[in-house]
């Protein structure tokens, strides 16, 4: 029994990543419940927002590298954020006005709405398609590793390392200074709010005096920092593929879903249960049960759940599981 | 002066094609409260929406205070100083009580916690939830923070619609008392009301409306005193 | 069919004249075969829109499923590999496909409470575990024979023309089962449930091997009946007779017989589809079906059973959807599962129905031919039509890359497209009477 060296696994295996991946899509999440909770539409060009606001980091990222501007240790990405978000607001804001802005005034279905953005979604594909093209780009420079694993070894003199990437430490606590500044927003200020407001009784906050223009407007522009945020600590994790944001929107959706659509703590929620019950079903469980059993009992075979092709099968199933049982999700009480 | 404080006056007009409210006219003195009621489908609502500017009148005007308000948006209303508390969904159930009553000073931009306490003060059950999200009070609170919401723009004009529907006896008792003391501060009050005989009992003005249409109009208590009315609305 | 449907087709016809006369005739042909093949899907999905007001993003999950059939139905017999495993792992999906049920059962059956729960979770969870026991190691011993050639289970090596009505019926099954746990949600839910399942029938086609090799793709399947070989044509010595006799290249000829042969029998299937689907809309089924749509709560009022009559609408757009599928595959020849993305497919058909007129048969067929050929013919003449726009332009890495993304303009112009018809023509080009 080696339970040290199981932690150490678990953690770098499991719990690390899963925390990860589970800000990454807490935050994208965000976006979704927001403009859920008072556009009223599930946005089906989510995932391509994210890869345009993406790619924008990436088109500044180059620019910047280019002029020799760094803030090593930390990648250029983040000195990009605030123009990307400029600029992806003045999208959204556009398509809104272009697009949205129609049906809204004529109160048309939500479905109407969820067919329109999946217009929305081609042409913004097709934008970051023909912009930056279709293969992988990688933009993440500065500190590869806040503590590597060999690092780790040779402190502690275990067998098994503990890692902890450079791009993990912006992600988590990027990702937690953008919830914490959108929480105290929505909680504390008077605009923030008129959209909890708004969200809640759409009628009696007209009635109110509250100028639903406004509401609109400012929840695309904070959808758009969320998104950029959002794709960008993924892309600067992972890589940035103009396809793999699509794929995204299935457990952005099944966050936002779980936590119960228009609930922000929900969303945050919804994210990590996500990510969390992804990494784990697909987890080879191997390496751990071997420190923690005896000798005799050690598995042979990888004792994975599911492989990791089936990690959409997770989110997919919590999604089905909580419209099934709950579907208000977890933290919207009869809504 | 002869016009009234507010006055929706020869209403005609309904949501769509067809007029629910036939040349029907509506008013209210400074500090009176005034009461419609009359039998289901009466239109008493519609004819509150009309002055609130709910609906678009195909004819007939509304004066608040002397001035033409007929064009106006009710936010715009809102803004002059009415103030509308509708039947239903007249709470943000998600928000705390404080933050509701925050909601309905929205327009303000001065210091409203003066307000705030005044509102505190006539529903003292309200400060002491005041940090409990509304949708977890009872009916009969949930209906103060409604009227507590309204309250908090300083108006001029309460409109309140049906306000004691689906509350208990006592509760409707302790919620037109309440009405009564914020008419005595100088609120004008316009009220919808299915309980007539209650209602009546504490107006300075009474409508009864049939069909889109003034039928009887009068004081509270000539109205409650009036066999004609007693017969066809009281319950003898 | 009115007039403006008779200009609207005409216009589509002259497109693909045209697209022959300029371009070639293989590639116009070409392109009618993928657009009546999308006519089909388009009516599938118009059935569950059109006739249910159904929003399913799973459109090519059903595809995928149509195309496995073909796999199952022609694919080349492996005995070898069957007899490894195939027994076994069918035994291992019947005790998980049993597992499922009793848990369902369990919880229907079972009153609420502890007893229940922890019924379910012991089904769920033993069988999970006892379903991986029997099916992985069959699963392994099937996928380690000759991988290189094959490491899939094989199939009954019949004639692929009768896996397009095993197609729909995969399809059918599998949205059987999802209608039965997203239907009844809320529209955009259903949307996203779908969504989700599609994705994990793709994944299961990459990641399975045994059922039909997966990313490593499976090729050979037979041609449905009666479409010949262009070879066999060519070493016919009637049909060399035939093209000396009128002049005929025999090579193009039979290239072109062969497309021919294919638009024919497609077109018969789209024509019996139109007359099958056009009866039913005039029916009083049909007219039930749209007063739900138009008014679900006044329906449901009167004692109509809405869930029961969306299930219905949903498995039958789906079959038709995979049938389309299966034919698609069948006159391919290969199953390539990289090729079914969500855009191409799901997302592409819905502008064909939106475009074409929702609620309208026609509408749809319109669609399918005249989106069908706006997507495909950028493939072809895209570089062209970009090289020419960016000749007075300077070479270089502007150029080039401009050159490079032509393709990803059609995205851009179909989207476009799609907002421009919802906006200004929501009822599409050939709108529901």
């Amino acid at each position: 029994m080696d339970l040290l060296n199981a932690l150490v696994a678990f953690l770098n295996f499991v719990v690390i990543p899963a925390a990860s991946y589970g800000a990454q899509l807490a935050v994208g999440a965000l976006g979704v419940t927001l403009i859920f909770g008072i556009l009223r539409f599930s946005n089906f060009a989510w995932g391509d927002t994210m890869a345009f606001g993406t790619m924008v980091v990436i088109l500044f990222t180059w620019l910047f590298q280019s002029l020799g501007i760094s803030i090593a240790p930390l990648p250029t990405a983040l000195l990009a954020l605030p123009f990307a978000i400029l600029i992806t607001s003045a999208l959204l804001l556009g398509t809104d006005r272009v697009v949205y802005r129609f049906y809204r005034k004529q109160k048309a279905k939500p479905i109407i709405l969820v067919i329109v953005s999946a217009g929305v979604m081609f042409v913004m594909n097709g934008l970051v398609r023909i912009i930056i093209g279709t293969e992988e780009q990688n933009f993440a420079d500065g500190g590869r590793f806040l503590i590597s694993a060999g690092d780790f070894k040779a402190w502690t003199g275990l067998a098994e390392g503990l890692a902890i990437k450079g791009t993990t430490a912006v992600t988590l606590v990027t990702a937690l200074l953008t919830m914490a500044a959108l929480f105290w927003f929505l909680q504390k200020t008077r605009t923030g709010k008129s959209m909890r407001a708004f969200s809640d009784n759409e009628d009696l906050a007209l009635l109110s005096g509250i100028n639903p223009d406004r509401v609109v407007q400012v929840t695309w522009v904070i959808a758009a920092a969320l998104a950029v945020i959002a794709g960008t600590l993924y892309g600067l994790d992972k890589s940035f593929r103009p396809f793999i944001y699509f794929s995204l929107l299935l457990p952005i959706f099944a966050a936002a879903v779980v936590g119960g659509l228009g609930s922000p703590m929900g969303a945050v929620a919804g994210g990590f249960v996500v990510a969390f019950s992804e990494i784990v079903v697909t987890y080879a469980w191997k390496k751990v049960i071997t420190y923690v059993v005896p000798q005799a009992w050690a598995p042979d075979s990888l004792m994975q759940l599911l492989s990791t092709d089936y990690k959409f099968a997770v989110s997919f199933s919590i999604l089905i599981i909580v419209l099934l049982f709950m579907p208000n999700g977890l933290f919207n009480k009869g809504k | 002066m002869s016009d009234p404080f507010l006055i929706g006056e020869a209403m005609t007009g309904g949501y769509g094609a067809t007029d629910i409210l036939h040349d029907c006219t509506i008013a209210v003195e400074k500090g009176q409260i005034a009461v419609i009621v009359g039998p289901n489908g009466a239109g008493k609502s519609t004819a509150m929406k009309a002055v609130f500017g709910m609906l678009n009148l195909r004819g007939g005007s509304v004066r608040l205070n002397g001035a033409d308000i007929t064009k106006l948006s009710p936010q715009d209303r809102v803004a002059l100083g009415m103030a509308f508390v509708p039947q239903t969904h007249n709470i943000f159930t998600s928000m705390t009580v404080e933050e509701n009553l925050e909601m309905g000073a929205f327009l303000r931009r001065d210091d409203i916690k003066a307000t705030l306490e005044q509102v505190y003060h006539l529903f003292p059950i309200l400060k002491t939830k005041r940090h409990q999200p509304a949708g977890e009070l009872s009916g009969g609170q949930r209906q103060q923070v409604a009227v507590g919401r309204a309250l908090m723009t300083q108006p001029q004009v309460l409109m309140l619609d049906e306000p004691t529907a689906g509350v208990s006896p006592i509760v409707m008792d302790e919620l037109f008392d309440r009405i009564i003391e914020v008419a005595r501060s100088g609120i004008s009050i316009l009220m919808v009301e299915q309980n007539a005989r209650q209602a009546l009992n504490i107006a300075d003005k009474g409508y009864v409306l049939v069909q889109g249409a003034n039928r009887y109009t009068d004081t509270g208590a000539a109205l409650l005193a009036d066999p004609d009315v007693r017969r066809s609305f009281l319950g003898g | 069919m009115n007039t403006r449907a008779i200009y609207l087709f005409a216009g589509v016809g002259i497109l693909y004249v045209l697209t022959g006369v300029l371009l070639s005739w293989n590639v116009s042909l070409n392109i009618l075969i993928l657009g009546l093949l999308s006519a089909i899907m388009a009516l599938g999905v118009n059935m569950q829109w059109g006739y249910a007001g159904l929003f399913s993003t799973g459109i090519v999950g059903s595809i995928a499923l149509g195309g496995l059939a073909v796999v199952f139905v022609s694919g080349n017999p492996v005995p070898e590999a069957f007899a490894a495993g195939g027994w076994q792992a069918i035994s291992g999906l019947a005790v998980a496909v049993a597992g499922i049920a009793a848990a369902v059962a369990a919880w229907t059956y079972m009153s609420p409470g502890r007893a229940r729960n922890l019924a379910v979770a012991v089904i769920l969870i033993g069988g999970f575990f006892l379903y991986r026991g029997i099916f992985d190691p069959a699963v392994e011993r099937i996928e380690a024979f000759d991988p290189a050639t094959h490491g899939n289970v094989g199939g009954f090596g019949l004639n692929s023309i009768w896996a397009w009505p095993v197609g729909g019926v995969f399809a059918a099954v599998a949205a059987w089962a999802i209608g039965k746990i997203a239907l009844g949600l809320r529209e955009d839910y259903l949307a996203i449930a779908t969504l989700g399942i599609a994705e994990i029938v793709i994944t299961a086609i990459k990641s399975e091997d045994w059922m039909s090799r997966g990313v490593k793709n499976l090729v050979g399947l037979p041609r449905p009946w009666p479409v010949p070989y262009e070879v066999d044509m060519q070493a016919d010595p009637g049909f060399l007779a035939f093209c000396a006799n009128w002049g005929l290249n025999p090579t193009t000829t039979s290239t072109l017989a062969v497309k021919g042969i294919y638009i024919v029998m497609f077109a018969i299937v789209l024509g019996l589809l139109i007359w099958l689907l056009q009866r039913a809309l005039n029916s009083p089924w049909g007219r039930m079906m749209r007063a739900i749509r138009d008014n679900e709560v006044s329906a449901a009022a009167m004692g109509k059973d809405v869930k029961r009559q969306h299930l219905i609408i949903f498995i039958l757009g789906s079959a038709v959807v995979g049938m389309s599928g299966a034919m698609y595959v069948s006159m391919l020849g290969q199953l390539v599962p990289g090729e079914y993305t969500p855009l191409r497919f799901t997302f592409l058909i819905w502008i064909m129905v939106i475009v074409g007129g929702s609620g309208n048969n026609w509408g749809s067929v319109l669609g399918g031919l005249l989106v069908g050929w706006l997507w495909l013919i950028v493939d072809n003449a895209g570089p062209l039509i970009m090289g020419a726009a960016t000749a007075g332009m300077a070479d270089g890495a502007l150029k080039s890359h401009l050159v490079d993304v032509a393709p990803q303009l059609r995205l851009l112009t179909l989207g476009v497209a799609l907002l421009l018809v919802l906006r200004f023509s929501p009822r599409g080009l050939l709108p529901e009477k």
